[in-house]
Order: C-alpha cells, then structure tokens, then sequence
C-alpha cells in the first residue's frame, strides 16, 4: 500500500464563530477520481484550499507526499484587463513550454483557435478549457478541479466532463473535484464524497447508461460520461451547515462510509448493492 | 562626459526609467500604486534621520522605505483594518515626522522642494552608481522572479497550489520597491515617484498583447519622458521632475488618443 498523495487529517477550521470545517478526515490516492458534492456554501472550496495549503488549518494536519505535483483549475479565473496575456503566454505562467506544444494541448481541448487571443476576451467555457489545456502541459500527478463547469451551459457540462475525463486517461493522475451539483457527476468517479463542513458520507457512484432522459438530453456519447449519485439524507442542514435533524434510526445496510466525524444518526432508504457498494438510482 | 550636469541627468534618468518600468508594470498589474506611495513619502523621514545620525541621506531614505515595507507586510496581515487605512496612516505619519525632524536638524539648510519633486539636474557620479548597481540588482532578482511572481499575480491560488512560495515572493517584491523607491526619489521626489512608475506602464498597455511586452513598453516610454522632461526644463526653464512627470501624462494622453486610431489601422 503506497501512501496516499494528499491526506487531511481531523481538519478543523473556524472563521470567526463559524465552524467551517468540523474534523475532517480524507485522503487521495494516486489515479484515484473523487468528487466534492454539497450544497453551497457547505466549505468544499475551502476544504480543498486546506488540502492544497492555501488556507491554513485551526487543527489537524495535511500530508502530502514529497515532490507532489499539483495542477489547479480554480472555480473562476478573471484576469484583470490591465494585466494584458494572451492564450499563449497564460498556458506557460509556471512552466515554459514551446508554440508547437501549446497548440497541441489546445487542440485537445477543442480551442486551438484561441492561441493568440487575449484571456480577458474568452468565454467562460473557453477560459476553463484553456485551464485544463495548461495543466496538461503541467503534467500533475493530481489534477484539482473546483467547479469546473461553473457558469458553462448544461450541454457544454457533458462536454467539459468528457473532456476531463480524457485528460485523466492521458495523464494518468488523481483527480479531485468539487461539483456543487448533486446529480451531475463523473462516471468514473471512484469515491463521491459528500460533504457539508463534515464528511457526511463518502461511496461509489451508479453509473447511468441506459437513462433515457439524459440520452435524449446530450447525445449517446455524452451520457456514456454521466453518472448519477442518488442518495437520501435523513438529516437536514440548516442554512448555516448544521444538522438540524439527527434521526435516531440507526441503519448501515448502505454501501457507503461514514466519514470519522459524522457523528449523527443517519438512516438511507435507497436500494444499495452492498456486495458493488453503489447506489442504484430510483 | 560626466562632467556635464546635462548628461548625467540624461543618463541617470533614463537608468531610473528602465528600472521603473518593469516595476511600474508590476505596480500596476498588483494595483499597489499607493502602496509605492506610502514607501515614498516615508522617505522623507529618511531624510531626516540621515541628516541626524550623519549618515548619507541617500542611505537613510532607502534604509526607511525598507523599514516601512516590512511593517505594511506585518500590517497588512492582519484584516481589522482596510490595507489602504494602514497605507494612508503610515504614509502621512511618517511624511509629517520627517517634516518635524528636518526642522530640529541644525546648521544645514535643506532643500525641502529637492526631495519633494526631485532635483535631476543635480545627479552625481554616486547617484549614477547606486542607480546603475542598486537598480541593476533590482532589475536582476525581477527577472530572476518573474515567472513565479506574474503567477502569483494572475492567480495566488494557482502559484500556491503549483508549489510556488507565495507570501516570501510578495515580501520580496515589496523590499524590492522599496530599494528602487528609495533610490529614485533624488531624481522625481517623493511626491512624483509613483507618477514615474505607473504612467509609463499605463501607457504601454495601450500596445502589449503580453506582460512582457508592457513592461519593456513601460521601460520605454519612461525612459522617452525623461528626455522630453529634460529638454523642456532646459528650454522653458521649468523644474525638472515634474516636468518629467507631464512629459508621461502628455505621451499617456498622446497614445491614448492614437491607439484606436492604430488599431483601426492595423485591421
């Protein structure tokens, strides 16, 4: 067993009165795909920030291993117009690469015609694209990704999520997502956690293939890069994140973890496959 | 050929010119045109403790911006306060102290409005020197920091996720302003020395598609107001940094009037 690439231990996080983080516990390991689901607001930036340094923890600890190579595509990326960057000059902001190498990765991204344009005129579907096109020049061994559709029209989704799905069987990396969207998740996201400033769960997701609705929707292709993650809490989270409805039912026939800080009675009543632990969709 | 007042202006400026625009650039990207500010204007105090302690004012101005870049890195840590409250607090504490230790300095009598707009036309040998190796070394460690540092600029969460040491980059980069702050107010002063670093960067952002481009663009276009400042002190016989300072504002206007006209012309 190899250690994992980045691993956040009892991870507590306050700003000011507000717990955002509550002892959180998760790891990921080379190759592996997790997605971040959660509502918004829930701190799944946050947690990610934690995870990458960018934001320093009240308690616990982040691990990661020497010499990870980490390549981040931020929710959103608004370059100043004063500061003037073309598509090219952008691809090699940490890393030099030559013209001929960064036309191939736009190519691959489907926006090799935005070589030379300014960043500050693309679209928001093409400024993520041209993001995924720089880390592919990076190379990483973990991909992280927050919100990579944000503001990209639902058709323009299936496409962004075929594309990473792509990226990741070149690079062979880890992957880690944050989607604030429930039902809308890679299909070949090993882990889905489920996160609302505690891991609420985390499991494997049901692979939609013949759902007529989401083939009608985005064509044969993309639906084959759709899953769903279909799951009841018994609980609810008021506005702030906490857990207004404990639940006493205390059932695991699931096929999920709960994460070490969950510490609330849940009970789910969808049909689980213990033996594949995936959920099937209702 | 040093021994010409008129060339050792000419030469000095235009070192300054090229140093500040890469600076400028920098300035204006990261939107710390106040933050240069507030280094200037504790210069004066500078002044004043080196008139003091009989120390080399030129030693004693860079000496205090340093001093006043490290406490704006501590001070700006921390969130109660808005950072331009803290820029605008130590900017005029430390120009008012400066202005009442100059008063208690005995003896000799100071040229209040040399160090506030500057005094080009009385460049020395030495100033060209610390321009030419202090700003040299600025310049240096710039180029030496500026992939990390225009990644920093872009997107602080990307350099930090990519490993690239983000809050000793930003430390640095202030010290750096610091030195070149301090080493430029004998030319423009301590009120006009922003002018020189975000005018010309301004506009050369009329013309450049990348960061690099700007910042030679900024070395480029301060360079020419130092020329067109000069000749227009010499000819009018008006002071000489600001009048540097409106030859920037008069080429800003120019090729920002010019610009759609090229624009159009380029297809």
């Amino acid at each position: 067993m190899t250690a994992p690439l980045i691993e956040g231990r009892g991870l507590i996080l306050s700003f000011g009165n507000e717990r955002v983080l509550d002892n959180v516990t998760l790891s990921i390991n080379a190759g592996e795909i997790m997605t971040l689901i959660g509502p918004n607001g829930a701190g799944k930036s946050t947690l990610v920030k934690t995870l990458l340094g960018l934001q320093s923890a009240d308690q616990g600890e982040v691990i990661r291993k020497p010499g990870l190579r980490i390549g981040y595509v931020p929710q959103k990326l608004a370059i100043d117009q004063v500061l003037p960057m073309t598509v090219k000059r952008f691809l090699t902001l940490t890393r030099s690469a030559s013209r001929g190498d960064c036309q191939k990765v736009l190519e691959q991204v489907g926006a090799s015609h935005v070589i030379d344009s300014q960043m500050s005129s693309l679209s928001g579907g093409e400024t993520q694209r041209v993001m995924l096109a720089r880390t592919l020049l990076l190379r990483p061994d973990l991909l992280v990704l927050d919100e990579p559709t944000q503001g990209v029209d639902v058709t323009g989704q299936a496409e962004l999520y075929r594309l990473i799905d792509d990226i990741r069987a070149e690079l062979n990396c880890a992957v880690l997502m944050i989607s604030h969207d429930l039902h809308l998740v890679m299909a070949k996201t090993d882990q889905v956690v489920c996160f609302n400033r505690h891991v609420c769960c985390s499991g494997i997701p049901e692979t939609v293939r013949q759902h007529p609705e989401y083939r009608s929707l985005f064509g044969d292709r993309a639906a084959d890069a759709i899953g769903i993650y279909t799951h009841a809490h018994d609980h609810e989270h008021d506005l702030a994140g906490h857990v207004v409805d404990g639940g006493d039912g205390h059932d695991h026939h699931h096929g999920h973890v709960h994460g070490p800080g969950c510490a609330h009675g849940h009970h789910h009543h969808e049909e689980i496959d213990e033996k594949d632990r995936i959920w099937r969709p209702q | 050929m040093m021994d010409d007042f008129l060339t050792r202006a000419v030469i000095g400026g235009i070192l300054l010119a090229f140093v500040c625009g890469p600076f400028g650039a920098f300035i204006v990207w990261r939107r710390m045109a106040f933050f240069g500010d507030t280094l200037a204007h504790s210069a004066l105090l500078g002044v004043a403790l080196g008139l003091l302690m009989g120390v080399d004012v030129r030693i004693g101005m860079i000496a205090t911006c340093l001093a006043a870049a490290l406490i704006l890195a501590i001070g700006q840590r921390q969130s109660r306060l808005g950072s331009d409250t803290v820029l605008g607090m130590l900017a005029h504490s430390t120009l008012a102290l400066g202005m009442v230790a100059l008063a208690f300095v005995q003896g000799i009598a100071v040229d209040l409005m040399a160090y506030l707009f500057g005094d080009i036309l009385a460049v020395n040998v030495g100033d060209i020197w610390l321009l030419g190796l202090g700003g040299g070394l600025a310049l240096l460690v710039l180029v030496w920091m500026w992939r990390p540092l225009l990644a920093l600029t872009v997107s602080p969460e990307i350099a930090a996720a990519e490993s690239i040491p983000v809050e000793r980059l930003r430390l640095v980069f202030m010290l750096l302003m610091a030195l070149v702050i301090g080493m430029a107010i004998k030319i423009v002063g301590v009120l006009l020395i922003t002018a020189l670093l975000i005018v010309p960067a301004a506009s050369a952002r009329f013309f450049a598609r990348t960061p690099e481009q700007m910042a030679i663009g900024a070395a480029l276009f301060g360079a020419a107001s130092v020329m067109a400042g000069i000749s227009l002190s010499w000819h009018v016989d008006s002071p000489a940094g600001p009048s540097i300072v409106i030859s920037a504002a008069g080429l800003f206007l120019l090729v920002g009037m010019a610009s759609p006209v090229i624009r159009r012309l380029r297809g």
